[in-house]
């Protein structure tokens, strides 16, 4: 019951903050939505699950109540986690609060609004991350697209419009073409199942219960709907070449829905991929390791050298974002024990990361009302601490040891270099490592340019050091990416522990 | 339970609509000085909640279902009262309760609200007799009473140019359809013998010969629905009238009436013309509501992408569902598993479909009580001033579009499987596309209201009043369409039960 009452809280916080007063709306927002992160961590401390939940395995604090029948088949209220998904969640409440504060000094109209959206997302993320019937799914994955338009949409920068319409309409069409994908998957299995439990019909699937529908044989029919949920999936991530609403989003967002954006809704797109196109359909997957392995590569470096020719510094945190979605994607494809569960690490050290970087160039610009690198220089001297901060995290970006960035890529390189499913996996790793140094090279270039030297700006602002709320939300970051530097075995045992049972759908045949 | 109360008590949601109409217009005739807009607008929404929770009710207690001992006849098998009837009349007395607490801001200064309010209940009486109609000539009798007081209704604002102009263009395109549906149902007769649904589904199993009467007896009902539900070929009249009329009749119109027309189709196709008999005469109406439905969505969704206005946006979008709910008669097949299932959902969509409707147009009625203009520029910047208002607003477009976290998703979500599981990929196909679309043109009206900014500053100053119904009423039914999704299960269960008792 924890998990229904971490989600029903949030919405109910939500709703509290969209009726309170605009003046302390962020505060009472931040106050509320500490308690989802005590509830998570609970969820955390008693966390009793074991296996992959959608394999056969342990679910921790599982429900199950019948909510309706369609065609046959029992659509329930079906929540509960594993080692995959509960690193998310508590991410997600790790997040949230954090970007609360962060938005109390950008934020200046309309605040109850804001700050109740905030949370509304949440709660439906939650709901994302804890579903494991099809339809509660896809209820809380859509339902996180309506707050972020208004998120982007309302308080966004000069094209907030282009951005929150692009961003619907990319996700939405995508959305459809996996949930087509999924469906005829739910059509073929016919009556081999009995309701939409992911856990249900992943298990049918692996037992050959496909059969035929619309007239394609199972084998094309599997093939057909893998395909159109990594396409679906893949504009959520965002994979090159369906990458180019994010910079968007990004940059006319603002920067406490960036934070969650780049931190929490891509990770949407790579949890959605390992559970369904690679938990569901391994066959299919390792099948089209190579094509799929070289568009994770692509992405790795074309989105590294995107970011290089940036001059925006959110848009450089933003490109960047891909490049590191590439690197889940290689982890994943390569269905090794290290590789999908650096890859799941992965997806929790980059929302932490890009978290601290979009947070810290969001107090760079509050102070300076420019991101341009060519605006500013010698910012260390005016604002020392949350300079101080943002060199950190991008040291972690570049995969400094001892930060959680460089467990997560040193888990997926470890798996993914002599990966047995995954054909020239050593040229593969090594491209992908390449993107390292380009990192390198535009995260020192901009850094040197706009942080250190004598100190000029463009703007007329008076610059003087970060207040108190803005720094601490980077702080607390930094410490925590430490942390699981530090100590990656607090989440990467659970997630290990998950990982195994999907490497093992595909070395069975391989 | 029902078994203590006589037979005839299955109709008390009629009864009641139409005793609220006729003491509505007593009232008014009698004493004109005991009225004012706000009795009337009371006694009319007492007296259709009372039969809104008639039906209820007696749906809940299992009237005329087939655990109870099937469907209740009534007069000669004129009536016949099963759960489709009650079911139907809980949406018409939810509509019609909506609309008039709405209509009591609209006309507050209004010379004569009375009759509004009599006229709204009596084509409510309508729709109810309507949907428990078992033999042609009721079938006739109810929908000319549903008819008439609509045309009026819809020339209600009579100094208003629009008003008058789309109230004549709905009278002469339904007096024609009218018409042709008369003429369709007497040359039913003459094939079949008889004007009982039960009877004419006997005559269609033995024509001899006379299928080609028959048949276009059929075709030109086909028609006469085509116009009640405002669908492709008869559709054209339905944004001039929608846009002309005043928007709480396009609310009644566009869903209870809209509605109406649909039970009449499903009655119709299942037990006069039943799937089995009419392909064996050679009468392929399934074939033929195919192409009306494809047609019908996709100009519907065309139609309303291009529109400037949001009322008429609203009116060709009400076309594009009718489309949909069309499918509930096209994807029948013979003794196909499915046939309960896929109309029971498009049952659910319209009930979905009377709320989040309404709420739209009851929405527009707010924008005109405000005087704020009509088209999606007009609409910029509202939310700044009436975030309530326009929330709901967002709800019922995003409802409409079919996304995933309001009801609207999960009725056409069904209605499509449905479809597909009787074997009709191609019309879940249809469907499936033209609701992409048309999220393009609902989130029109979202982005309108959240993210422009308005013409002027000055142009917010329209909003002065707070009219309490028109805000209850919007509210309420933005309440309702989201909590139709984690209430879902027992309104499609019912539906389907009630569509399946027709096979």
């Amino acid at each position: 019951m924890i998990i229904e009452a971490l989600i029903g809280f949030t919405f109910v916080a939500a709703l509290l903050v969209l009726l309170a007063p605009d003046e302390w709306a962020g505060r009472l927002a931040f106050a509320l939505s500490l308690l989802p992160f005590a509830g998570s961590l609970s969820l955390w401390s008693g966390f009793d699950g074991a296996g992959n939940a959608l394999t056969g395995g342990d679910i921790a604090y599982a429900t199950q109540i019948e909510w309706l029948e369609v065609g046959g088949r029992t659509v329930s209220w079906f929540v509960g986690v594993d080692g995959i998904s509960l690193p998310l969640v508590v991410l997600t409440t790790f997040l949230v609060p954090l970007a609360i504060v962060s938005a109390w000094t950008p934020i200046d109209s309309r605040q109850s609004q804001f700050y109740g959206l905030m949370l509304f997302m949440e709660a439906n993320l939650l709901g994302v991350f804890t579903a494991l019937d099809f339809f509660l799914w896809f209820v809380f994955w859509e339902a996180v697209l309506v707050p972020m338009y208004f998120l982007i949409g309302v308080w966004g920068g000069p094209r907030r419009k282009y951005a929150a319409i692009k961003f619907f309409v990319y996700t939405n069409a995508a959305s459809l073409l996996m949930f087509i994908g999924f469906m005829s998957l739910t059509f073929a299995l016919g009556g081999s199942v009995e309701s939409f439990a992911l856990p249900e019909i992943t298990q049918a699937i692996a037992d050959g219960g496909l059969g035929r529908f619309a007239g394609l044989a199972p084998e094309t029919l599997a093939l057909a709907a893998f395909l159109a949920m990594f396409l679906g999936f893949a504009v959520k991530v965002p994979i090159v070449p369906f990458h180019t609403w994010l910079p968007d989003a990004h940059v006319e967002a603002p920067t406490p829905v960036s934070v969650l954006l780049a931190g929490v809704l891509l990770k949407m797109g790579t949890y959605a991929l390992l559970r369904f196109n690679f938990t569901m359909l391994p066959e299919q997957a390792s099948a089209l390791a190579v094509p799929i392995a070289a568009i994770a590569v692509i992405s790795v470096i074309y989105g590294a050298m995107l970011a290089l020719a940036q001059k925006d510094l959110k848009r450089i945190v933003a490109y960047s974002s891909v490049s590191s979605m590439g690197y889940v994607i290689l982890g994943l494809i390569v269905f090794t024990e290290y590789g999908v569960g650096g890859a799941t690490f992965q997806m929790v050290a980059h929302g932490l990361i890009s978290g601290l970087m979009f947070m810290a160039v969001g107090v760079i610009y509050n102070a300076t009302h420019t991101r341009m690198v060519g605006d500013m220089s010698g910012m260390a001297d005016r604002m020392p601490v949350a300079v101080g901060i943002l060199v950190a995290g991008a040291f972690g970006y570049m995969g400094l040891p001892l930060m959680a960035g460089f467990a997560g890529e040193f888990f997926i390189f470890v798996g993914s270099f002599s990966a047995p499913a995954l054909p020239y996996a050593p040229i593969f790793t090594a491209l992908a490592m390449f993107g390292i140094v380009i990192v390198a090279g535009y995260l020192l270039s901009a850094m040197q340019s706009t942080l250190f030297g004598p100190f000029e700006l463009e703007t007329d602002y008076d610059v003087g050091p970060a207040p108190f709320h803005d720094v601490a939300p980077l702080a607390v970051l930094l410490v925590a990416i430490i942390v699981l530097g530090v100590a990656p075995d607090i989440f990467f045992e659970m997630i290990r522990d998950a990982a195994v049972p999907v490497v093992e759908g595909v070395t069975v045949d391989g | 339970m029902v078994n203590t109360l006589p037979q005839v008590a299955a109709l008390l949601p009629v009864f009641l609509l139409a005793f609220t109409g006729l003491a509505l217009l007593l009232v008014d005739t009698i004493s004109p000085d005991a009225r004012s807009n706000t009795s009337m607008a009371v006694g009319a929404a007492l007296g259709s909640l009372a039969a809104l929770a008639a039906s209820v009710w007696l749906v809940v207690s299992g009237t005329g279902s087939a655990d109870t001992g099937g469907a209740i006849t009534l007069f000669a098998e004129a009536i016949k009262v099963d759960t489709m009837a009650l079911f139907f009349t809980a949406i018409f007395a939810s509509v019609t309760a909506l609309v008039v607490v709405a209509a009591h801001d609209y006309f507050h200064d209004h010379a004569s609200p009375a009759a509004f309010y009599s006229l709204v209940v009596f084509a409510a009486t309508g729709m109810a007799l309507l949907a428990a109609a078992n033999s042609l000539a009721v079938v006739f009798v109810a929908l000319e009473m549903v008819s008439l007081p609509s045309y009026v209704l819809v020339a209600y604002l009579k100094k208003n140019r629009g008003s008058v102009e789309a109230g004549m263009k709905y009278f002469l395109v339904g007096a024609l359809s009218s018409a042709i549906f008369l003429f369709g149902i007497s040359l039913v007769y003459a094939a079949t013998g008889s004007l009982l649904l039960s009877d004419v589904a006997e005559g269609i199993g033995s024509l001899d010969g006379l299928a080609g009467i028959a048949g276009l007896g059929i075709v030109m009902i086909v028609g006469g629905v085509a116009f009640k539900t405002a669908s492709v070929p008869f559709h054209f009249w339905a944004p001039e009238a929608y846009e002309g009329a005043p928007a709480p009749v396009s609310a009644f119109l566009s869903s209870a009436s809209k509605a109406a027309g649909f039970v009449v189709a499903f009655r119709l196709f299942t037990e006069a013309f039943p799937v089995g008999a009419s392909l064996t005469a050679g009468i392929d109406w399934v074939l033929a509501f195919g192409v009306l439905a494809a047609v019908t969505m996709t100009l519907g969704n065309f139609a309303a992408a291009v529109q400037e206005e949001v009322k008429r946006m609203l009116a060709y979008s009400s076309i594009g569902h009718a489309g949909y709910v069309l499918i509930g008669v096209a994807a029948l097949s013979q003794g196909g598993s499915a046939n309960g299932a896929v109309m029971g959902a498009a049952m659910a969509h319209l009930l979905v479909y009377g709320f989040m409707n309404t709420g739209a147009f009851l929405f527009v009625a707010m924008a005109e009580r405000w005087g704020v203009g009509r088209t999606f520029e007009d609409y910029a910047g509202l939310a700044k001033r009436a975030p309530v208002a326009s929330t709901a607003m967002a709800v019922f477009m995003f409802s409409l579009a079919g996304l995933p976290p309001f009801a609207g998703f999960f009725s056409k979500y069904f209605l499509f499987m449905g479809a597909i599981d009787n074997g009709f990929l191609w019309l879940a196909a249809f469907g499936a596309v033209n609701s992409v679309i048309s999220l393009y043109y609902y989130s029109r009206v979202v982005k309108a209201l959240f993210i422009d900014d308005p013409a002027s500053s000055s142009s917010l100053d329209a909003i002065d009043v707070r009219p309490t119904g028109l805000y209850a009423a919007v509210v309420f039914a933005a309440v309702a369409t989201v909590l139709l999704l984690p209430g879902f299960g027992p309104v499609i269960e019912t539906a389907e039960a009630a569509a399946s008792a027709l096979f």
